[in-house]
């Protein structure tokens, strides 16, 4: 074989792996899947989540829903921002460092997606627009999440920051409507928007400033207030300067 | 430097406050921006400031001095004076020069302070209480696409508007929701205004005219009240279930309903016209008897 040939077949051996390693399924982690996968969620979930949620994902009335038609997709946000496992039923989820391995996540999120419900969604941010994913953000979003997604505070409860949310998290929050945000199905959302507003949140997180000193991108008005500040003591200490003490 | 240089120095300096206020009105008229605006009425505002620092050090009297008291001078040394001291008063002196270029400089700064006057919004008259809603008006998105009434899943709300109607008039936005029927618990003459659970508000809050943006929407409502509309600026928290009544907050009166129908192609159109006074309410705006939402 000549030393081209070798190239060649190198190459392909190449794409032929990468191909493999894009097209595998995700949630198959240490080469577990399937039916073995779900059992070890079912596992977890029996030592950590029954006791709110039941035997049987059913729900328990008064203390935590159920999970039957929750759905790969709520399984996964809640688990990887660790909101779940709450300390206790009746606080608000917030996002903490998360309790499980990514390998147990991946085992709970199978269990719970066996149960029905939506599946993880596919995001991805190639042809999105940024300047629409903003106004869509400024006409659904924004009212809580602040203009920049800094987050904010609703009568009862916090609104979570979004600057440390990947896209697909994003994108299983939207559909879900996680503790009191509302639920934004594809008939108010589709998924093309929901991308633009993706775009628009990771973008938010270092916009570009117009100019003079940002103050963490709070705006022309702060600044311009800082800056009367400002202007205001020099006036004072030029006052001071240029004036003399009055004597009698 | 001599006498006269100086009093020119001050009136050439009021005559720059005098140019630039001006400018500052042309700048206006021809809208060249807030940057133009800024840095003409920052000009003459310097340039008057140093106009009266300089006629301060260098054209007012600035010496203490004394003199003694004389004896009382003959009557004809007075006339002698004063015929002497008329010929100079009669042309141009440094008081006339000094008070025409003030003169100017005051004008121009008038003129620069009342132009932006034509700057303030337009006559309101009745936009404030008159709104676009009526039986059959179509609810539209903000693209003016008709919205379908199974395009919202419980729990989730969107933004509308009236179809053909001017989208930023007070009485166009309004907030629909859809709530499960069976928690619903609308006042007996608004049974038939939430068809399928769907129910729409006012979009602008009775309190100081925000817009009401923000929906509590419990995922399990063992723990947390709602769903409610809240409002941004002050929280106020109006119950979506109970006919938008206030639960929290500064606002006075409930969020003005609008009855909802679906029509026969699945869209969703207005039943009526909303059933209050749509924004804030202040002194003369709301006659008593006319506030429908109470």
């Amino acid at each position: 074989m000549d030393r081209r040939a070798t190239a060649a077949a190198f190459g392909v051996a190449l794409l032929v792996a990468a191909t493999t390693m894009l097209v595998r399924p995700p949630s198959a982690p240490g080469g577990e899947s399937g039916p073995s996968l779900i059992a070890k969620g079912r596992e977890l979930y029996l030592t950590g989540c029954q006791s709110c949620h039941g035997t049987d994902a059913e729900g328990v009335p008064g203390v935590a829903p159920s999970l039957r038609d929750a759905g790969a997709s709520a399984a996964q946000f809640m688990l990887t921002t660790g909101r779940m496992p709450l300390p206790a039923p009746d606080q608000q989820p917030v996002r903490r460092t998360p309790a499980y391995t990514p390998a147990e996540i991946d085992a709970l999120v199978a269990y719970v997606g066996s149960l029905g419900g939506p599946p993880v969604p596919r995001v991805s941010l190639a042809g999105t627009v940024l300047s629409r994913g903003m106004q869509a953000f400024m006409l659904d979003c924004a009212g809580c999440h602040q203009a920049l997604g800094r987050g904010g505070v609703v009568t009862g409860a916090s609104v979570p920051d979004l600057t440390s949310a990947t896209p697909t998290q994003i994108a299983e929050a939207v559909r879900l409507g996680p503790y009191l945000m509302p639920a934004f199905g594809a008939g108010t959302l589709d998924d093309r928007t929901l991308a633009d507003i993706i775009r628009y949140v990771v973008w938010a997180r270092s916009p570009h400033d117009p100019g003079g000193a940002a103050l963490d991108h709070s705006g022309p008005v702060p600044e311009g207030m800082v800056a009367w500040l400002g202007g205001l003591l020099a006036l004072v200490v030029f006052a001071r300067l240029i004036g003399k003490r009055w004597q009698p | 430097m001599s006498a006269p240089r100086r009093e020119a120095a001050v009136a050439g300096l009021l005559l720059i406050v005098a140019g630039c206020a001006v400018a500052f009105v042309v700048a206006y008229a021809t809208d060249a921006g807030t940057q133009a605006l800024g840095l003409t009425l920052g000009a003459a505002l310097l340039a008057l400031a140093a106009a009266l620092a300089a006629a301060g050090a260098w054209i007012l009297p600035n010496e203490i001095s004394e003199e003694p008291r004389r004896p009382p001078a003959a009557e004809d040394d007075e006339k002698k004076t004063v015929a002497a001291l008329r010929p100079a008063g009669a042309s141009i002196t440094r008081r006339r020069l000094l008070a025409g270029t003030g003169a100017a400089a005051a004008a121009g700064l008038a003129g620069a302070a009342v132009v932006p006057l034509a700057s303030l919004g337009p006559w309101m008259g009745d936009t404030l209480v008159e709104s676009p809603w009526r039986r059959g008006t179509r609810v539209v998105d903000v693209e003016g696409q008709p919205i379908a009434a199974d395009a919202l899943d419980p729990g989730g709300f969107l933004t509308a508007f009236p179809a053909g109607a001017d989208i930023d008039a007070t009485g166009s936005p309004i907030v629909v929701v859809r709530v499960d029927p069976r928690r619903l618990r609308l006042p007996e003459a608004r049974r038939a205004w939430a068809p399928d659970g769907l129910v729409a508000y006012s979009k602008i809050c009775t309190h100081a005219g925000c817009a009401v943006s923000m929906l509590r929407s419990p995922l399990f409502s063992a723990h947390v009240p709602g769903p409610a509309l809240v409002c941004p600026c002050h929280y106020s928290t109006f119950d979506v279930t109970d006919g938008g009544t206030v639960l929290f907050g500064p606002a006075g009166r409930p969020l003005p309903q609008l009855p909802l129908s679906i029509r026969s192609d699945g869209t969703v159109a207005a039943a009526g016209p909303l059933s209050g006074d749509v924004g804030p309410a202040w002194f003369g705006t709301r006659a008593p008897g006319r506030s429908g939402g109470w």
